[in-house]
């Protein structure tokens, strides 16, 4: 056990310290504010660009081949700066490397990973939230394509997407979960139509809907065989739930450094209450850190694609919604004053955590039946 | 960087866990087996395990903090009755001071058990206790006389209590007499600093903090199998998704408390010391909140039987009780966070 860096693990975050003191792009935090994810883009694909992305992915999609805990630093380093963290698509990498055919992986992955083509993630339906696999948007073929109906929801960054990682049912003759494929659904095309969606704290570019009308996709684009959609599609949200994938950790960490920060600058104007909240909300961070780096330590010995990511999501969950309560209790007055507020955004943003990527009792429902052994109700 | 244990911890760890399995109590009339109780501290004495922060020759410890939390983490999953943080946390003040330590020597605790005794005088006036304490016979309890900035290290004397009871019905806390008299170590080659006492609190906050990780995990054991056995409305209660929930908390708890956990023990030999101590801090407070939460979980979990004197699961939350007292709970240790890292000051509002 070493919690130190390895001399070349040194030099990374040399490096990159180096890096992100000029390249800071400054941006507000993803919960709290529009300008992050219009210039989200441009944040992937410097990061990309430096060399500082995509560190633990395969080197001919455009990754570094490099451990995982090496991301540990990265997502350390971004905090440390202020910066926003990394951007979030490690799960759809998951899904590819382990279930995609090598031609699939060769036209896909480095445009993903490089941030040259865009993507979302297309799974959830106004009728199928938790009970994902009764979902109804269908991929019927027709020649060398698939033709795609349906309506697709909580469809994150869709407006701006390339592609889709789609889930529809390719088969009706057979148990729900058995009928499902998976697809690179080109998004630029006409036959599909984007609504986007307004979060309760404001934000309009993150979350979108998304109805498919006859949209086509290559039958080549298919991810996986037939009727290998859930599977597939288990193995991303086992890691979607996994802080070490999406790396919000540095998101935390940054914003319990602010609010420290404003404590400390006058700490006899803050109550009791309020400085231990931010004293509770550092606790959650350091232990969820200490978690990443634990989790990803364990990947040395290779990938697991098991349910661990529900018991991960769980703390991070717990984690964002301490810190949004510090950053409200802190604020006191001013966050129900003004809805500008950045303490009320982060606070409201965080309600979310505990429902995308499954529900906290969806995860619990896996924890206790999967990884606890309980008896499924 | 990697958090995963050696090879030789893994095993030490196998060791100590099926030490602990075989030895420690398996329901609670067990705790009156003093033939028992003989054997397990026969067994911790003979692996050498409360040496292992002794002066391995060059002011160094035989052996890291990992290596000692795993073993409380080990006794604390089977709730062993038998004294070892004590005599380990002992056996690193002395060897901080450069002196041997006195055998089967304690440390005494000042009354809220947040940190060392502290005596000024030539006897002890205010209530100190000596904790985890070998289970027979008198011991001597370290206790910090200041000296500048620095202090150094005494010892009193603490006779066996006729019915020295705590909370916790697997490790002794005896009150040291008062008007005791406080005796020189002799041999002692260095005063302890600051950064000394630092480094001491920080191996306490990794050894509390490891033994309610095991806690947890060796309870959470238990109130699973029971959910699994017990049957009403004609299935297991296990099926049902409120005791379901619950029980995936806990884990999920355990789980983060053992990830922070981790750090305070290898920080304690690698970092500067008041960097370690945050890291104690930050485990001690989560890993306290969580065991409360666990072992009330439990209790629940077992329903009626849970409430029962009988029943082993008290015995957990009482340990919890004592070992999350111990250098500080979640709430010490949240004000020492707001020292350090809000500059709030004592007394503020």
């Amino acid at each position: 056990m070493d919690f130190r860096d390895s001399p070349a693990e040194a030099d990374f975050r040399r490096r990159f310290r180096v890096w992100i003191a000029e390249n800071n792009p400054g941006l507000p935090s993803s919960s709290t504010d529009d300008e992050y994810w219009a210039r989200q883009a441009e944040w992937h694909t410097a990061l990309y660009d430096a060399g500082f992305f995509g560190l633990s992915w395969p080197v001919r999609f455009g990754g570094h081949d490099l451990p995982s805990v090496f991301d540990v630093i990265l997502d350390e380093e971004l905090a440390a700066a202020g910066a926003p963290p990394r951007p979030s698509l490690g799960y759809l990498v998951q899904g590819i490397t382990t279930h995609a055919s090598e031609a699939v992986q060769q036209r896909f992955l480095p445009g993903l990973i490089s941030g040259r083509e865009r993507w979302c993630q297309g799974f959830s339906e106004p009728d199928a939230g938790s009970d994902l696999a009764s979902l109804r948007t269908t991929a019927t073929r027709d020649g060398d394509d698939y033709v795609i109906d349906g309506h697709k929801i909580w469809t994150s960054y869709s407006d701006v997407a390339d592609w889709c990682f789609l889930l529809a049912r390719t088969d009706p003759s057979v148990p729900k979960h058995k009928g499902l494929s998976a697809f690179a659904v080109p998004m630029k095309q006409p036959g599909i139509e984007q609504f986007p969606l307004r979060m309760i704290n404001g934000i309009t570019k993150e979350f979108g809907q998304v109805a498919f009308d006859g949209a086509r996709v290559r039958a080549s684009n298919m991810i996986g065989e037939p009727g290998d959609g859930w599977r597939i599609a288990m193995t991303i949200v086992s890691h979607e739930r996994e802080p070490g994938e999406v790396g919000y950790v540095a998101r935390y960490a940054k914003t319990v450094k602010d609010l420290e920060a404003t404590v400390r600058a006058d700490p006899a104007a803050f109550r009791s209450d309020q400085r231990e909240a931010v004293a509770w909300a550092y606790v959650q961070a350091e232990m969820l850190r200490l978690h990443v780096r634990r989790r990803l330590s364990e990947r040395l010995d290779g990938p697991d694609h098991g349910p661990g990511g529900s018991i991960d999501k769980l703390l991070m969950t717990w984690t964002e919604q301490s810190v949004g309560a510090a950053a409200l209790g802190l604020a006191g007055s001013r966050a129900v004053i003004d809805a500008d507020d950045v303490a009320l955004k982060i606070y409201l943003y965080g309600r979310a955590q505990s429902v995308m990527g499954g529900t906290s009792q969806i995860q619990k429902n896996i924890i206790a039946t999967r990884i606890l052994g309980l008896p499924v109700a | 960087m990697d958090t995963r244990y050696t090879p030789e911890q893994e095993e030490l760890r196998h060791t100590a866990r099926r030490l602990a399995r075989e030895l420690g109590p398996h329901g609670v009339a067990d705790l009156d087996d003093e033939k028992r109780k003989g054997r397990v501290a026969e067994a911790v004495r003979d692996a050498g395990w409360l040496e292992l922060r002794h002066d391995a020759g060059d002011g160094a410890p035989l052996a890291s903090g990992v290596e000692a939390a795993i073993i409380a983490d080990a006794l604390g999953e089977a709730v062993a009755d038998v004294s070892f943080a004590g005599p380990v946390l002992a056996a690193d003040l002395a060897r901080r001071a450069g002196a041997a330590p006195i055998d089967e020597a304690v440390v005494a605790f000042a009354s809220d058990l947040a940190g060392a005794a502290v005596v000024s005088g030539p006897t002890t006036e205010s209530p100190a206790y000596a904790v985890d304490c070998p289970a027979k016979g008198a011991v001597a309890a370290y206790v910090l006389v200041p000296e500048g900035d620095d202090y150094r290290l005494a010892h009193v004397r603490v006779e066996a209590a006729a019915d020295g009871s705590s909370a916790d019905l697997t490790r002794a806390v005896r009150a040291l007499p008062a008007g005791a008299s406080v005796l020189p170590v002799a041999d002692q080659t260095r005063l302890l600093t600051p950064a000394d006492v630092d480094a001491f609190a920080t191996l306490g906050l990794a050894l509390t903090s490891a033994d309610l990780v095991g806690l947890m995990r060796g309870v959470l054991d238990l109130s699973v199998g029971y959910a699994q056995e017990r049957r009403q409305y004609g299935v297991q209660i296990g099926s049902f998704q409120a005791v379901q929930h619950l029980l995936a908390e806990a884990r999920c708890l355990m789980e983060g408390a053992a990830s922070a956990a981790l750090y305070p023990a290898w920080a304690v030999d690698c970092l500067a010391p008041d960097e370690a101590r945050t890291a104690g801090c930050v485990a001690k407070a989560y890993a306290a909140r969580a065991a409360r939460t666990v072992c009330e979980t439990a209790v629940q979990v077992y329903g009626g039987m849970g409430n029962t004197w009988e029943c082993i699961v008290h015995v957990y939350l009482r340990r919890a009780l004592l070992s999350a007292q111990w250098f500080g709970d979640d709430g010490a240790q949240l004000q020492q966070l707001q020292r350090t890292r809000l500059g709030a000051t004592h007394g503020l509002s």
